[in-house]
């Protein structure tokens, strides 16, 4: 596959292709997308075997309040160097997003540890079990109504 | 007929515990082995000995309370880790660093990226029975931490470097001690090639050693000079220069085979280029301010921006979110060495287990940033 398309000509490639479930962020400092969750596996493939965004940067999440939480993946190609952010927003009460093990076995140990700090369960992840915690802690404490103990 | 085909014996998995206190884990990490005889069927990673949850940590602290907390994450580089958090702010903030300040963090950078490479290639040389490399590798280090404390007066946790520049110019005797430095280096790389590289023991013990091909490598997200052992040059000096790296002319070294020796090897010859790259960037080192005029408090508009450099072990990331407060709304390191070790189980397999201690050692990672 072609793997010199610009970045904005990817973003427009996949708005034709999504165009109910996809949307740019606007006033962004990177460029963005924000997607669907029904879509995001099928975006993220695209993302790879289309147009050659096949490094997986980072994968992590963000704590919106009630609005629930926002999973952020961020794909690059090295050569050219393009990085695009991919937003998936999942509601509070039952965090679920699909999981990338399948595309990129590097997303196992990164959603291990957003299951690990914000409780979202990545569906489909072999072996979704805390990571840095012990596996007796009680709670998420990158979600923001966490107490920690000494403010208990 | 084989011992194994033999009906009177009995065969069976063992599993074993490595670490959390094993020398050879390099800090608290543990790994669950399953082995068959001597061969690794099956290997489990425990981390989060050394958590710290620096992310929390960072919501409750103001921008500049944090530049000290990134030093304690890979503490082996605490430059490097400084420098990455600095200038995700400062892209979040449109901060123009002065020219000075620029040259004088891509010194540190590059001092840094030696010093941590010395870590590694001395306690590897230990790891496989070696004590005497160790001392070579670690009287060099002593030099470049020597250097860090006439600017930053800290040798491993420095708090250096500040949003919009560092926090002071370069004191007079910095620099003609570092050029001491830079002329005792050449002799020094002999001597790594005589004691270690040359050595028909350690050539013995790593040369085809841990093989990790370059599209495993990419898959699990393994960057730095683990992936370009592989035979991949991707470094971020060059494919996305941040900085002021665009100016500078150094090559990326690239090895094929991905094993252990190759993994060592590279560390080497990445510090012979970090040599280059300081020389020119002492010839072209321009005087003036070392700090841009940044409000007190810092408070970078709302928006969120993922910044990524080159680190010693690999693409050191920092994803910050600010909601407009004087403190970030959300800050994730994606740390390589964190990546590094999610990679080893698949390395590792079907190794015999004194080869798992030469590639665990190899891949060089510092719990510190696993853990966080």
């Amino acid at each position: 596959m072609d793997k010199q398309i610009p970045l904005d000509e990817v973003i427009a490639g996949l708005q034709d292709k999504y165009p109910e479930q996809l949307a740019v962020v606007e006033g962004s400092l990177q460029p963005a997308v924000r997607v669907k969750t029904e879509v995001f596996l099928k975006v993220m493939q695209d993302l790879k075997n289309e147009y050659g965004l096949d490094f997986l940067a980072d994968l992590t999440a963000v704590d919106l309040g009630d609005e629930g939480f926002r999973g952020i993946t961020h794909v690059m190609s090295w050569r050219p160097y393009r990085m695009l952010r991919v937003e998936v927003d999942t509601p509070r009460n039952q965090p679920r997003i699909p999981s990338l093990v399948d595309l990129w076995p590097a997303a196992d140990v990164q959603e291990r540890e957003a299951y690990d700090m914000f409780g979202i369960v990545y569906d489909g992840h072999p072996k979704l079990t805390r990571i840095l915690l012990s596996d007796n802690f009680e709670g998420y404490p990158l979600r923001k109504d966490f107490q920690v103990a000494s403010k208990r | 007929m084989s011992l194994a085909e033999d009906k009177f014996l009995r065969t069976e998995e063992l599993t074993l515990n490595l670490g959390p206190q094993h020398p050879s884990t390099h800090g608290v990490y543990r790994a669950i082995l399953t082995l068959d005889g001597e061969y690794v069927k099956g290997m489990e990673n425990v981390i989060g000995y050394l958590h710290r949850g620096m992310e929390k940590l960072a919501e409750a602290r103001t921008y500049t309370q944090f530049i000290p907390y990134p030093d304690r994450l890979d503490y082996a580089s605490g430059m490097l880790n400084e420098l990455g958090y600095v200038q995700a702010v400062e892209k979040l903030m449109g901060v123009e660093v002065p020219e000075r300040a620029e040259y004088i963090r891509i010194i540190m950078a590059e001092l840094q990226r030696m010093a941590s490479h010395m870590v590694m290639l001395g306690s590897y040389a230990l790891d496989l029975g070696g004590y005497t490399p160790w001392m070579y590798f670690f009287r060099d280090r002593e030099k470049i931490l020597d250097l860090f404390e006439m600017v930053s007066g800290g040798r491993m946790t420095l708090n250096y470097m500040r949003i919009g520049g560092v926090a002071d110019d370069l004191p007079p005797e910095f620099l003609p001690r570092l050029k001491q430095f830079m002329a005792e280096m050449p002799a020094s790389f002999e001597e790594y090639d005589n004691i270690v590289t040359g050595n028909e023991i350690f050539i013995a013990r790593t040369k085809g050693v841990g093989v990790f091909k370059a599209d495993q490598a990419l898959a699990y997200g393994v960057t730095g000079p683990n992936l370009r052992a592989a035979g991949v040059d991707y470094d971020l000096r060059k494919a996305a220069p941040y900085g002021i790296y665009d100016r500078f002319e150094f090559d990326i070294p690239v090895f094929e085979n991905g094993d252990c020796f190759d993994r060592f090897v590279i560390r080497i010859e990445e510090m012979k280029q970090s040599l280059r790259i300081i020389e020119q960037a002492i010839a072209a080192l321009p005087d003036g301010p070392v700090k841009a005029k940044v409000p007190r408090v810092i408070k970078p508009p709302q928006g969120e921006v993922y910044h990524q450099i080159e680190g010693s072990k690999g693409c050191l990331g920092y994803y910050v979110v600010s909601d407009g407060s004087n403190k970030p709304y959300r800050l994730h390191i994606h740390g390589p060495s964190f990546i590094n070790v999610g990679a080893l189980p698949e390395m590792c397999m079907d190794l015999v287990l004194q080869d798992v201690i030469a590639t665990i050692a190899s891949i060089d990672f510092i719990l510190g940033e696993v853990d966080r």
